[in-house]
């Protein structure tokens, strides 16, 4: 039985763009090998990290928003784990509640793209 | 005697803290879900020094307060929010 789950994880701001989108590209090719659905990701770009992790202070985040079977977790946060690009991650189980504020974030977003292309 | 008591002119009546009744703003809005990726809002519920503020204070119900003490300790483990700064606001 699949569960959702939330993968927010950044990566060092040493890295150059391509290395970054690979490192998330290679993810997303594990995820999908264990037959999961990525439903939603998200780049939030480089962002200025609140306090400094690794001596550095700022980090790109990007989320992964999944249906994957459970046993699968232990694995995806193990490569993480080892992954050195990855300095700090977080993954959560979504409830009903989280679930329906997601998907009610995508409609808005998407509302909003509508609009804005109706408008330009 | 009584009007010596009247001599006493306040420019504007002082309004003695009356007692405001606080609520749960969660179940008053409706919030099912309280996001830690979005620091702005879980700004409103941490004091200057970025700790969490009790109950007594911002008057969320206890099902809530642990969701928002949850949220908001997810949030620091992704560095959205600090664990300790001094001028926070």
């Amino acid at each position: 039985m699949n569960n959702r789950y939330e993968t927010v994880f950044i990566l060092t701001p040493v890295l150059s763009d391509q290395q970054a989108k690979e490192t998330v590209k290679s993810y997303k090719s594990m995820l999908k090998s264990a037959d999961s659905k990525v439903h939603h990701e998200e780049d939030w770009g480089l962002r200025k990290l609140a306090y400094p992790i690794q001596k550095k202070s700022t980090g790109f985040y990007y989320l992964l928003e999944h249906e994957t079977d459970p046993a699968f977790i232990d694995k995806l946060e193990v490569a993480l784990k080892r992954d050195e690009k990855v300095i700090r991650f977080l993954t959560v189980k979504m409830d009903k509640h989280h679930i329906a504020f997601a998907e009610g974030n995508r409609e808005r977003r998407k509302k909003d793209k509508k609009e804005s292309s109706d408008k330009a | 005697m009584a009007d010596k008591k009247d001599d006493i002119r306040y420019l504007t009546p002082i309004d003695i803290e009356t007692k405001k009744t606080k609520y749960c703003r969660f179940r008053k809005n409706n919030i099912k879900y309280i996001d830690y990726k979005d620091p702005d809002y879980l700004l409103l519920l941490v004091n200057e020094q970025g700790k969490i503020l009790p109950r007594r204070l911002t008057g969320t119900s206890l099902k809530y307060q642990r969701k928002v003490s949850q949220a908001i300790k997810r949030s620091r483990h992704i560095a959205l929010l600090p664990y300790l700064t001094d001028q926070l606001k």
